[in-house]
Parts: structure tokens; C-alpha cells; sequence
């Protein structure tokens, strides 16, 4: 880890300001995944903003009917929110289906959406990845890469998001509100917030530097079964092989995002348009393209498989 | 004491603290965070500072040059340390690659310096600031394309017995099919970690080892010491599995960083270098034959397996068990070896019958198949109560049969169903069986016990406890024959200043260092019965008195005394063979649509001679079952064919177990006694466990779906074309 410089920022203005002032800074809340990577040196931001006292850990109504969640509400405390729980089920699925309860309790909403790859090439300075140092090629294309993406890969970069909070955020349509030095506002939808490597996989998301994210904001309820379908090799404590958020109507219209198959949550307007007409018809568009590797191709047939099962399961407990 | 006669009664057999469950004596210290672990002995060696340790970026080349200038530039650094400035070092037989590189690279991670600062902090800063200039060589990293060049590895050769090949071809009905295992990794919780401290030329390393008085050979050979100038300290280890018999890179880098910065060094192999740095569970390929009479008796099989592993380096000694668990009149046992240039191949928990087992008990079970028999009767028709190479030679106890009979009544055998027949709900549910089987092998060990003024008895031996319960049993061991309540016994491990034990593995450590415990005490009892003017021979130890001839007295009233002894074995391993045995049962649920594999309950039934303490003897079994089961259905080393190194090498990547993996385990242990094993009557039980539940979940798999994979680990990507069509 290489020495850095340290500060408490005070409101979120304050704190973009402070990242905009420092070249090289980076925020700071649950640290879950930015301390791993950095005693690693993957990341070696030479400023921390700890955005922890920013007051920005509640859960509230908007006034259109749905909820705002804050930046620093802890993944624990928004799994287990009553609201959460009752409106928004596949959001609390989506999250106590990943990591244990003990990242969970210090993960925060805003990290989440932002924690970056697991590719074993990422993760090892000695090889090549073009996300962790732009330029140096691909260690994954051609090596190891069963857990990696097979769709929404370029020819720099085949990693793969691995979070399961924001399948079921791109799947309930949320929008991610930010705040920059200026004190300027906006919301980014969810999906334009994660971005599609291309020719610069280090580049993640829309966040400009110094941008911080405050609050994430739901829409009103949709109402239907809330399923989150995650499949890994062991039972708990694992990355997606893939996942499936799906919300699943009476008459079996619905919405599907997948997890663990692509830089980004993924989602694709013809698979919700299919839904109701199988698993291989709302599978067909969201693989349109796909170009897996010899190592990962078998999750074409998990993705309709997963599908499947998590549309039985929503009938079930519809 | 010689053991080379079957032990007659002895007051082991009063069984008042032996053979009952009793809690580790050690849990305490170890549940309050008390029981102090290599890294965490800051009590120790004031003054220490922190190493860490840089290794190969590639895997098979040559260092060109190394630039330490920014990285001795760097706050807090005290010294660097390459093969360049360590001096001559030496090679221990007992490790393949060299521990500190340079300038030839052997393997991935192969550590190539060490660099020695005030905090970790700042060493490993600057550790990544070492500017390494590497020639790139070509390295052999394909199991599969060395398959043509492997060669029969000189101390193994090709065992026949009678006409393998003739009777094969004869078979009416056979079997042959092919099989393969990945690289695995230990994966302990501890990592590799050692405190180094010089007083002059004497060496003290605070370290994590199985074998003590391996650790003093192999470091003082390495270090170019005597071996008297070294003292390993090693009361704690928090797993091993193997992957600590070996003095390894952390212990001889934390000693050449101490004696460089002149301060004692702390240094811990980090979590994503253990895997490449340090030894793994090579991969194997596996091609077994079976032929049978239409009455399922076995009349010829042969087992052949490949692995590689560094140059210099040994085979995995997978075929190993197919010498002996089964009868049949014509055999082949055969293993070749390719040179790798992967990281450093060696024992893992039961190397060779873990791995050995995972094909063997799948093939039986197709067998079973071809035959139309039952997997277990299958299995009961080809026992052999004999070597079956050597006909003279009988099994000193050999309880299979009754393994797999209670097994299969304990489990519900009998409603096994047809293979892809039975579901609940979306879950294909089936059920396997495997046999489990481990050679019992004793080592010569020693003990040292002492009987103090206030009644107190101490045992001291160089024995070691990676987790497994040697504190206790040891402690149970003393009690029994000193006649003493647990609580009065202290026991001190893991010294190279106390007597040379048989160390922690080969699952040997619990029969052979208790037995070590053995006749040590039966010293002391006749040094005591002296002193007190009885007769050694007669007298009786119990409620911490001694009586003999009407006359009782309290142990008290001899003082303080001691005694030391070592047990050696003799030829009774040679004139019976010596094994302990299993049956494991195993329910699984796969996901029809997902192909979701979990195991939903297993049962273990052992025989593996006196039990000692059925309690962590218990927790030694479940473990067993648990990586077994991580085995089957998870672990796996990926390999970089291009690069030459595990990419998976952290625990994310590397996925064990978890809980919610293994809902429901029972064991059960036959009674059984074995006095040709050692006067304690025990045998090993730790590996024991993990022989053969690989091949009883593939088998489960197999009954549940109606699919063989003989590809381990058995993961849904190679079920999902073969799964019910999605509806």
C-alpha cells in the first residue's frame, strides 16, 4: 500500500470539491473492496475522502411514490428494510445473496454499485489487464476466464460486474443522484451508470472525477413476484456464475436482468417484451451477440436455464 | 521400546480417560484468542521488524538483473535480501525448487527476495518496488501434452501380479475408462508465518510446521548451519493439510532478513502468494480397468496414473490403494511422471488415495453398473482379508464389510432409486457410496514426562497440533497411565528442545506420538514404583495413588522424577499390512433446470482401530468429509497453460466449502482394537476421512441425474447438456 493523505469531508459538496482538489483521490465509505485493492496496489489513490459523516444513510419516501436511498446506507440495512423488503423484494434478495453478513453490514449502497472486477488477471499485478493499467493488453482473452463476461465485452477486456445489488437496481429502473464540486445535481439512469469497456475498460461508470454519489432513488412500486436467482459452484459466499433478477406479473408480463455474464447488469427491452413466452424466448435477445470464450460458454444455456427457473419460482410464489 | 510383538493388555485397555469424548484441552486458550500463533508472538524477540517476501513474475526463466535502488530508497526499509547477497544456500531433499530464486526461476511466485522493514506496511510498499529484469524462458505447464514424454518415476515402479492384460481381454464383462483430478490447494486458515531471531549463530524461528525436527534438519541445510544452532518453536498451527511438513519460504526468508537488518523479522507469506509459492495436490489422469466373471468377482485390475511435477520432483501416488482393496488374481498398478514447470507438487491430506479413490470408487460404481449389482455388495464380493499380491501377508484388522453393511442400513440405502428417477421438487435427488481407505503407517517418536512435586504430570515431545486434538489425546494418553484426572496432566508441543516425535502427518501423528507418550510413561511408572519401593511390575496407578501388595501411596511421595523414551517399530508393519478402512454415503440434490449441485446429507462409518478420543477423532472425520466434498464438487488450481501459474490464487477464486454446503454429517466408528498397530491400539483416522467421499458424491451425482462426469471438480457447466430439456 502506498502512503496516502486522509480527510473527513463534511457535506457532499465538500467532499466532490475536496476529490477534485487532490489529483489521484478517491472516496471512501465501507472500504470493502477500495482497502483490499489497494494493499494490493491495484488502486493507489494518494488522497482518501472519507465520505462516512455525510449523513447520508437514510431511506425515504419521494414524492412520486418511491424511495431514496442513501449513498451510505449499509447493505444490511436496506436488505432488511420493511419497505425494501415489501415493495422491492428483488432488491433485498439481490443483496443478501451476495457476500457474507459481515461486508455486508460495513458495504454501503454507493460502494456497491462501484465495486469493480473480480478477473483473476485484474487481480494479479504481474499479469497484463488493460482495466487496472490501460495499455498492457489482456491477460483473461485467451487465459482463464470461466467466471468472465460472454456478452458486452470488447477486444480489451472480457471482465465481468460482479455485484448482485445492481442487477436488481437496473431491473427496477433506479437512478443514481450525484453531486460534483460545483455543487451541481444530476441522475444518472441506472442503465447509463455502468459502462461498456470498448477501448477503455479502466473507465467503469458515467461518474465524472470528483462526482460523488449521494442517494440512489426507486420508482414507484411495480407490484408483481420478486425473484433473485443466483447460481454459483458452492451455496453461499460466491460470485455469480449467473444470476437472474426478475418481476414477474400476474398474467406473466415482467422485467429481467442478469447478473455475472457482462461488464454491467444486463438488461435488453426485447427479453422484458418476451417475457411470458419462455425462458429460451426472453433469453434469445438478451444473447443476441454474445461472443463467450471456450471456458465460459456454457452460460448461454445457464442464462435460459436460470431464466426458467427463476420465472417457476416467481409463479410459485406469486 | 521396541514394538515388535502384538500388545497384550496394558492400562491403556482401562479405558477411564482413553476412547471417551472428551473436549480438546487446548479449546480454551484457543476460543479466547489465546493460544498464540506464529505471527502473533510479539511477546517474543523484542525489537521485531517485518519482511515480506517478492516473488517470480513468471514461471519458467532467468533474472537478467534486479534494481533494489528505489526500493532501498524507500521509508522504513533495513535490508534486501536476494540469492545474489544471501550467501551459499543449500537445498533440503525434501524440497523440490529452491526457496529463495535466483538467477534461475523455477515456478510462479518462486520467491526471488525479501525486503525487511520497520512496518509491513512499508515492506510491502517496497517490495513492490523491486524492479526485476526477467528473461522469459519456455516452461512445460500441459499435464495433457507431457502425457507422451512422462516416465516411470524411478522409486515407483510398475507393480503386475499374475497376467493383467490376459485376464482383462478374457473378461466377460469390463471396464475401461479414464478419469482426471485438478491441482489442489491446502488452503489452510493460517497462512505460512514466521518470527526469525538471531542470538549470534543460533537461529530461533517462531514458525508453523507439522514436522519439528524436519524443520531443524531442513533449515539448518538450507542456512548452511548446524543443526544444533537451530530451535523451531511451533505450538499452534492453524492447518496444515501438508502444506506445512516442509520448511518453506517463509521461515528461510525471515531468517536471512534477520540476520541482514540484525533484527528479529516477522514475515507472513501473504493469501494470494501461498498458492503458487508454496506446495499443491498435483493434478493426476487416471485410466482404470476392471474385468469380471458375470458373478462380479474382480479377476483383473489395473490402475495407471500421470502427473507431473518440477524436475526432480515425485509422482501423485494415486494408484496406490488399488494394491490393496480389492481382491482379484491378476493386477497393474502403474504411474508415470512429466516434467512441470507448475509450482511445487507434494502431499496433501491422504496424497495418492484421495486422489487415487476419486477414480477408483467411480469406476467400481459403473462397474457395479455393467453387472447389475448393487454398489455395495459389488464391493463386499471383492473383499480380500489378505495383501492380494502377497497372499501370506493378512490385514492386521479389516472391517470394510461391516462398514458398508451398517452404512447402508444406517443411511437408507435400500431406497436409493434408479439413476434420474427420484426428485423433490425441482431437485434430482440421488444417493452414492464409495469405500474409504488409508495405509496406517507408524513412525518412531519419543516423549519426555515428568512427574512433579505437587502431582503434576508434564508431558513434553516435539509432536505437533495442526487443529487435529494432539494436545488432548496426548494429555488422555498421560492420564490413563499415570493413573491422574485429565486436568493434573501438562502438555508441551511443538519444541525441537523437547524429544523427537513423529510429527503431524501421513495421518501417523495420533497413533504413533501417543504411543511415544506410551512408553515414556511406562518409564516413569517403574522409576515411581522404585522410589517407593513397589514392584513396577504389579503395581497399579489410579486416583493419583500407586498401590501394590495391600500398600497405597500418593504419587506425591516420590518427588519429582522424569523419564523420557521413544517407541520404534518393528517388523509387524512388514508381516501385516496395516490399513484402516470406510464407507461413505452421500445424498445429493442437483437443480433439474440449473444444475445447481448440493449435497444434502453424508455419512462416514469408520474402522480405523482404538478410537482415542471419539470427539475430535469426529471433528477429524466431518473435516475430512468436507474437503472431500470441496473436492468433488469445487476445488480446482486453474491453470495458465500460457503463463504457467494458478490464477485463482486467492480464496475467492479458490472456493472451499462453506457451511451451507455441508448441512448434515454423522460418523460412526466401528469398535475395534488393534494391537499390531502400536500398544495404544489405535490408527490414523485423519486422512481416512477424505478417502473416497470425491467418488461418493460423483456416484451420488451419477444416481441423481443419470450423468457421469469423470472430470473433477463435478461442476453444473458440465451437467447443463445433459439436464432434463427446459420445459
Amino acid at each position: 500500500m502506498k502512503p496516502f493523505t486522509y480527510e473527513r469531508a463534511k457535506t457532499p459538496a465538500a467532499a466532490a470539491a475536496a476529490a477534485m482538489r487532490t489529483p489521484g483521490a478517491k472516496f471512501i465509505a465501507g472500504g470493502t473492496n477500495l482497502l483490499d485493492l489497494m494493499k494490493l496496489e491495484i488502486e493507489a489513490p494518494r488522497h482518501l475522502v472519507d465520505v462516512n459523516a455525510l449523513k447520508l444513510d437514510k431511506i425515504e419516501a419521494t414524492p412520486g411514490g418511491g424511495v431514496r436511498i442513501g449513498a451510505l446506507v449499509s447493505n444490511t440495512d436496506l436488505a432488511s428494510n420493511t419497505r425494501i423488503r415489501r415493495d422491492y423484494g428483488v432488491l433485498s434478495r439481490a443483496i443478501v445473496a451476495g457476500a457474507s453478513g459481515q461486508l455486508r453490514n460495513k458495504a454501503t449502497t454507493a460502494g456497491n454499485l462501484l465495486q469493480r472486477t473480480r478477473c483473476p488477471y485484474f487481480y494479479d499485478t504481474n499479469q497484463p489487464c488493460n482495466k487496472r493499467q490501460p495499455g498492457s493488453g489482456c491477460g483473461a482473452i485467451g487465459g482463464y476466464s470461466r467466471q468472465l463476461a460472454v456478452i458486452g465485452t470488447s477486444t480489451k477486456c472480457i471482465a465481468t460486474y460482479p455485484g448482485d445489488m445492481a442487477v436488481a437496481m437496473r431491473v427496477l429502473d433506479a437512478q443514481v443522484e450525484t453531486v460534483n464540486a460545483a455543487g451541481t445535481v444530476r441522475a444518472i439512469p441506472i442503465a447509463e451508470f455502468h459502462r461498456s469497456p470498448g477501448d477503455t475498460p479502466h473507465i467503469e461508470t458515467a461518474l465524472a472525477p470528483g462526482e460523488l454519489i449521494t442517494s440512489v432513488t426507486l420508482p414507484a412500486p411495480i407490484g408483481g413476484s420478486h425473484v433473485y436467482y443466483k447460481v454459483r459452484d458452492r451455496a453461499s459466499y460466491a460470485f455469480a456464475l449467473v444470476s437472474v433478477a426478475a418481476v414477474v406479473q400476474r398474467d406473466g408480463s415482467g422485467r429481467v436482468a442478469i447478473g455475472g455474464i457482462a461488464p454491467r447488469p444486463w438488461r435488453v427491452a426485447g427479453a422484458d417484451a418476451a417475457m411470458g413466452q419462455g425462458a429460451k424466448a426472453v433469453a434469445q435477445p438478451l444473447l443476441a451477440g454474445a461472443k463467450p470464450t471456450e471456458d465460459n460458454a456454457f452460460k448461454l444455456a445457464l442464462v435460459e436455464r436460470t431464466i426458467g427457473a427463476a420465472i417457476a419460482q416467481a409463479r410459485e410464489t406469486a | 521400546m521396541k514394538f515388535d510383538t502384538r500388545a497384550g493388555t496394558n492400562p491403556i485397555d482401562q479405558l477411564k480417560v482413553i476412547g471417551r469424548a472428551t473436549d480438546r484441552i487446548d479449546g480454551p486458550l484457543k476460543t479466547s484468542g489465546t493460544a498464540p500463533y506464529a505471527y502473533e508472538r510479539s511477546d517474543v524477540a523484542p525489537g521485531q521488524v517485518y519482511g515480506y517476501v517478492v516473488g517470480s513474475a513468471i514461471a519458467k526463466g532467468r533474472i537478467r538483473s534486479i534494481d533494489l535502488t528505489e526500493a532501498k530508497a524507500a521509508p522504513g526499509v533495513l535490508a534486501i535480501v536476494t540469492a545474489a547477497d544471501a550467501g551459499p544456500l543449500g537445498k533440503s531433499k525434501r524440497n523440490t525448487a529452491k526457496l529463495l530464486a535466483g538467477p534461475d526461476i523455477e515456478h510462479y511466485h518462486q520467491a526471488l527476495a525479501v525486503v525487511v522493514a520497520e512496518t509491513f506496511e512499508q515492506a510491502r510498499a517496497a517490495a513492490n518496488l523491486v524492479r526485476v529484469d526477467y528473461a522469459r524462458g519456455k516452461g512445460r505447464f500441459d499435464l495433457d501434452a507431457s502425457k507422451p514424454a512422462a516416465k516411470m518415476p524411478e522409486d515407483e515402479p510398475d507393480k503386475r501380479f499374475g497376467d493383467f492384460e490376459g485376464a482383462f481381454a478374457a473378461a466377460v464383462v469390463k471396464l475401461d475408462a479414464r478419469y482426471t483430478t485438478p491441482d489442489q490447494a491446502h488452503a489452510m486458515m493460517e497462512p505460512h508465518a514466521t518470527i526469525a531471531a538471531w542470538e549470534g549463530d543460533r537461529l530461533t524461528l517462531w514458525t508453523s510446521n507439522q514436522m519439528i525436527d524436519w524443520a531443524v534438519g531442513d533449515t539448518a541445510t538450507t542456512l548452511g548451519i548446524p543443526k544444533e544452532n537451530v530451535h523451531i518453536i511451533s505450538p499452534y498451527i492453524g492447518g496444515g493439510f501438508g502444506g506445512k511438513l516442509f520448511t518453506r519460504a517463509d521461515a528461510v526468508l525471515a531468517a536471512l532478513g534477520a540476520r541482514a537488518a540484525g533484527r528479529p523479522v516477522k514475515l507472513t507469506l501473504t493469501r494470494p502468494m501461498i498458492f503458487n509459492n508454496t506446495t499443491h495436490r498435483p493434478a493426476t489422469r487416471q485410466r482404470i480397468r476392471i474385468g469380471c466373471g458375470r458373478d462380479g468377482k474382480i479377476t483383473a485390475i489395473g490402475h495407471e496414473s500421470w502427473s507431473g511435477d518440477l524436475p526432480g520432483g515425485q509422482p501423485e501416488t494415486a494408484v496406490k490403494q488399488t494394491e490393496l482393496l480389492y481382491a482379484g488374481a491378476n493386477r497393474l498398478t502403474a504411474m508415470r511422471l512429466s516434467v512441470l514447470d507448475l509450482p511445487e507438487g507434494n502431499a496433501m491430506r491422504a496424497p495418492g488415495e484421495a486422489s487415487g479413490l476419486m477414480a477408483l470408487e467411480f469406476a467400481m460404481d459403473e462397474m457395479a453398473e455393467k453387472l447389475g449389482m448393487d454398489p455395495v455388495e459389488f464391493r463386499v464380493v471383492n473383499d480380500t482379508q489378505v495383501d492380494p499380491m502377497d497372499p501370506k501377508r493378512p490385514f492386521s484388522q479389516r472391517q470394510l464389510v461391516k462398514c458398508l453393511r451398517d452404512g447402508a442400513a444406517h443411511f437408507g440405502w435400500a431406497r436409493r432409486g434408479l439413476p434420474g428417477r427420484v426428485r423433490d421438487g425441482r431437485w434430482l435427488v440421488g444417493m452414492g457410496v464409495a469405500a474409504a481407505f488409508r495405509n496406517n503407517m507408524v513412525q518412531t517418536s519419543a516423549a519426555r514426562v515428568r512427574l512433579e512435586q505437587d502431582g503434576t504430570i508434564v508431558v513434553e515431545t516435539d509432536m505437533t497440533d495442526i487443529g487435529t486434538g494432539s494436545y488432548t489425546i496426548i494429555g488422555q494418553t498421560a492420564a490413563e497411565m499415570m493413573g491422574v484426572p485429565l486436568d493434573r496432566v501438562v502438555v508441551r508441543l511443538g519444541d525441537s528442545r523437547f524429544p523427537v516425535s513423529a510429527g503431524s502427518g501421513g495421518q501417523w501423528g495420533g497413533n504413533s506420538s501417543t504411543a511415544g507418550v506410551y512408553a515414556a510413561c511406562v518409564k516413569l511408572r517403574e522409576a515411581i514404583a522404585r522410589q517407593l519401593g513397589l514392584d513396577p511390575a504389579t503395581a497399579v496407578f489410579a486416583g493419583g495413588k500407586v498401590q501394590d501388595g495391600g500398600r497405597s501411596m500418593p504419587l506425591t511421595r516420590a518427588g519429582a522424577l522424569v523419564a523420557e523414551d521413544t517407541i520404534e517399530f518393528d517388523k509387524l508393519s512388514k508381516e501385516y499390512q496395516q490399513s484402516t478402512f470406510g464407507g461413505h454415503f452421500v445424498e445429493v440434490g442437483v437443480h433439474a433446470m440449473t444444475g445447481e449441485i448440493r449435497v444434502r446429507r453424508m455419512l462416514a462409518v469408520c474402522a480405523a482401530g482404538r478410537i482415542l478420543n471419539p470427539k475430535s477423532a469426529r471433528s477429524q472425520v466431518i473435516g475430512a468429509m468436507t474437503m472431500g466434498a470441496g473436492a468433488a464438487l469445487m476445488e480446482e488450481l486453474a491453470v495458465d497453460k500460457r503463463f504457467g501459474f494458478f490464477v485463482n490464487h486467492d480464496l475467492a477464486g479458490y472456493e472451499v466449502p462453506v457451511h451451507a454446503d455441508i448441512p448434515h454429517q454423522e460418523v460412526i466408528f466401528l469398535d475395534e482394537v488393534d494391537p499390531i498397530s502400536s500398544p495404544m491400539k489405535a490408527k490414523g483416522v485423519g486422512e481416512l476421512g477424505i478417502c473416497g467421499v470425491g467418488a461418493a458424491v460423483a456416484n451420488a451425482i451419477y444416481n441423481a441425474t443419470g450423468i457421469r462426469v469423470r472430470d473433477y471438480p463435478i461442476t453444473l457447466d458440465k451437467l447443463l447438456d445433459r439436464l432434463p430439456q427446459m420445459t
